[in-house]
């Protein structure tokens, strides 16, 4: 019965994508419709296959099989937006690599930079925090994931959004706001796959065997709380028409500037930091196999982190035309977020704590760790820009996107390759991972990589925020803005070199990690993933 | 401390966790944002703001359907070297017809809140369609392909009436008049009268790539001149208190 429903739900929803197709508007939106009809059509012929079949009932094991999808579409998009990260920077250095001259506007700069941001953040990220929200919340709550297929749901619901996502991009789809690009009707499908994660999370914390919440599902939860909150304020938009991808956003000028930024920096806060906490909660103690330093200080790390964080957007709009009590406020909560931040840092690091030997022995501990410094890093880095006077000077310049980059290749990106290594031999059932050499040189490739794109623009950054206001004795300007772009340039070739590098150690770890599922043993006594009664 | 011996009520239940970290993440936005709807000098009308003519629009869209903001800034600062380069600084009400804002957050390429009226509307067509060969540093793409994309007017007046739910003072009478308007622009030698009649008599009418018919270019370029021209800073006096 209920597989009929899906059925007739699936066949209208391709008949109509197919219909809106062809009355569309505009190209992305007629793309993106065609792209829903066949999705639909793809699961209608997938449903009707299996129609009547029983699922087998298995309450007593965890579910996996959506984790191990999971590890798998990480991997996949990591590299992908690695990528395109690698070509827009080199068409910085080099402009005539943008060939939209030549294809009406696809593969420019400007269309790349959204496929870039929201491949690395919400593709790569995004996957790594589904998939490793379904391991742990089930782990620590020694349940089976709630909802039965909701899983699969968020997962492929997921993935159907990055590839809507991604090619309107590219065609000119977008809504203008920096890190919510996607159009009105994407939003609306991240809002019903967000809500089936919320109810997969929840519903498995409200069934959990142990009494207590482990700490890392207190992040996750929170995180997507918030994430859903963020979402739903920042996209508030009235859609042209039902037949175009064009929307206009409710809120203008200082109002809207004020809402982006308080999604903008809360998608960094939560997002990419209070999810990644949620992991490092979980596999460093895994990993290293010790308790989390201190109880106390986690309770402290996760309410003050949450409250503070959501405070500091304004600081993206010093002596802009919002009112300076707004900005001083942002800066001000920014500068006491340092505090929860390295208590969180110092958490994670301590929990090493009679294990620091296998910093030498074990490539993935290291990895972990120079993700929490990486961490640590970015956070003091973070506050001392959102202080007014430093702000005016790197405020607009290229210094933003290397504090960006430490923090996103340095903690995201490690943080989740170690997940990664430690995932993929425990849910294939493998003896430990192919090579731990190989692991070491991703790590020592991503590390120099960082370390080359951090200090080129740092570099840039402060040489020219100088360069613009640098006047002469008679009280003119000394630099044309063309002289501080020519200026940057051995630096952008720096940059673009270390994330080459950071590249080559993600394709390192893919072929790691392939080779661990296709040549390791399997591990002799079947790894039985039984809950504990 | 015995304070933190009691959060194992919350930790034991997720309904009590969900509601307090719910209500924690609630109050910073709140403090910031809502004020904003309702301060005087958040939401001050200023003499010469206008909404966006049709063609102007258009090209905003444009602006924002190539990514020009990843790039480029449009809010001047009231520093020193910013106003000396760019202009008077940006004040709030100029981008209250915003939406979205554009005020970016980056600038490989110069502010453009005041670029409108700096160069001529041959100079823009010839940098937009390759750049290095006005600016021999610049790293931007060429947009050349705009000036051979037929632009058709045939949704802005819904883009428009889109607008003016969510708070665009557009009257009937431009909206009734979009299509009309959107090409007059384009038309120096025609009848321009109901479009300044409608908008003012400072909107740059011109045919701004030189061709016929209305290309994305024509739009691109329109956008791009109104750009900070609308409040008359020779007349305008700030007010001292922000």
């Amino acid at each position: 019965m209920w597989d009929y429903a899906k059925l007739i739900v699936l066949a209208a929803v391709a008949l109509l994508a197919a219909i809106a197709a062809n009355y569309a508007h505009d190209l992305p939106y007629m793309v993106n419709a065609v792209e829903v009809a066949i999705a639909a059509a793809i699961t209608f012929i997938y449903v009707l296959r299996h129609v009547g079949e029983e699922t087998p009932k298995t309450p007593n094991e965890y579910q996996d099989g959506v984790i191990r999808a999971g590890v798998i579409a990480t991997a996949f998009w990591g590299v992908v937006g690695f990528l395109v990260g690698v070509v827009i920077a080199f068409q910085l250095a080099f402009p005539s690599l943008n060939l939209g001259n030549v294809t009406e506007g696809i593969l420019n700069f400007g269309r790349l930079r959204p496929l870039h941001t929201s491949a690395v953040i919400f593709a790569f990220g995004g996957n790594a925090l589904i998939m490793s929200a379904f391991y742990v919340v089930q782990r620590t709550s020694a349940a089976r994931l709630w909802g039965g297929g909701l899983g699969w749901f968020v997962f492929w619901g997921w993935q159907l959004m990055i590839v809507l996502a991604a090619s309107s991009y590219i065609l000119g789809g977008t809504q203008g706001k920096e890190y919510a690009e996607t159009v009105w009707y994407i939003d609306l499908w991240i809002t019903v796959v967000w809500v089936a994660f919320l109810a997969v999370f929840v519903g498995t914390l409200v069934k959990r065997r142990e009494p207590h919440i482990y700490v890392a599902n207190w992040f996750y939860l929170s995180m997507i709380l918030t994430v859903a909150m963020l979402h739903l304020v920042n996209n508030a938009a009235l859609p042209v028409s039902i037949l175009g991808s064009l929307s206009v956003p409710v809120y203008s000028g200082v109002q809207d500037a004020m809402v982006q930024w308080w999604y903008g920096h809360n998608a960094v806060g939560f997002f990419l930091t209070a999810g990644f906490l949620g992991m490092m909660y979980y596999f460093v103690p895994k990993q290293v196999e010790r308790p989390v330093y201190s109880y106390k200080l986690s309770i402290i790390h996760f309410w003050a982190l949450i409250f503070l964080y959501i405070w500091a957007g304004p600081h993206h709009l010093h002596y802009t035309a919002l009112p300076d009590w707004a900005s001083t406020l942002g800066m001000v909560f920014s500068v006491m977020l340092w505090m929860p931040s390295w208590g969180g840092m110092i958490n994670g690091l301590m929990t090493l704590s009679g294990a620091w030997d296998k910093l030498r022995t074990d490539p993935v501990v290291r990895m972990m760790v120079i993700a929490i410094g990486f961490y640590g890093m970015s956070t003091f880095e973070g506050p001392v820009m959102s202080i007014k006077a430093v702000n005016s000077l790197s405020h607009y310049t290229d210094w933003t996107i290397g504090h960006v980059h430490s923090g996103a290749l340095g903690w995201n990106g490690m943080i989740t390759f170690s997940v990664l290594y430690f995932l993929t031999p425990r849910l294939w059932n493998r003896e430990g991972l192919y090579s731990l050499k190989l692991v070491s040189w991703h790590f020592w490739l991503a590390t120099i990589g960082i370390v080359l794109y951090a200090s080129s623009m740092w570099v840039t950054g402060i040489m020219e925020g100088l360069m613009w206001r640098e006047v002469d004795a008679n009280g003119f300007l000394v630099n044309a803005f063309a002289d501080t772009v020519a200026a940057k340039f051995p630096m952008y070739v720096v940059r673009g070199l270390g994330g080459a590098m950071f590249l080559i150690g993600a394709l390192i770890m893919v072929y790691n990690l392939w080779m661990t599922v296709k040549a390791q043993p399997a591990k002799a006594s079947a790894y039985a993933a039984v809950p504990a009664e | 401390m015995a304070l933190l011996d009691k959060h194992k009520t919350i930790e034991k239940n997720a309904s009590i966790l969900l509601v307090l970290s719910l209500l924690v993440v609630l109050v910073g936005g709140l403090v910031q944002i809502v004020p904003l709807f309702y301060l005087q000098n958040t939401i001050e009308n200023v003499q010469g703001m206008r909404p966006y003519t049709p063609l102007e629009l258009a090209g905003r869209n444009i602006y924002i359907r190539e990514g020009c903001y990843v790039c480029h800034s449009q809010m001047v600062r009231p520093m020193r070297d910013e106003v000396e380069r760019y202009g008077h600084y940006s004040l709030a009400a100029e981008s209250m017809y915003d939406h979205p804002f554009q005020w970016g957050s980056k600038r490989t390429g110069p502010d453009l809140a005041r670029v409108g009226g700096k160069y001529s509307n041959t100079w823009h067509v010839d940098h937009l369609s390759n750049p290095e060969a006005i600016v021999p540093e610049s790293v931007m793409p060429k947009y050349a392909y705009l000036a051979t994309s037929e632009l058709s007017p045939d949704y802005i007046d819904d883009v428009m009436a889109t607008h003016r739910m969510v708070g665009v003072p557009y009257t009937d009478d431009q909206i009734a008049n979009a299509k009309a308007d959107f090409v007059a622009q384009t038309l120096p030698d025609g009848d321009t009268s109901g479009l300044l009649g409608r908008y003012g008599a400072k909107v740059t009418v011109a045919d701004f790539d030189g061709k016929p018919r209305v290309s994305e270019m024509d739009a691109l370029v329109a956008y791009l001149q109104v750009l900070g021209t609308m409040v008359d800073f020779s007349t305008f006096t700030p007010d001292a208190s922000r």
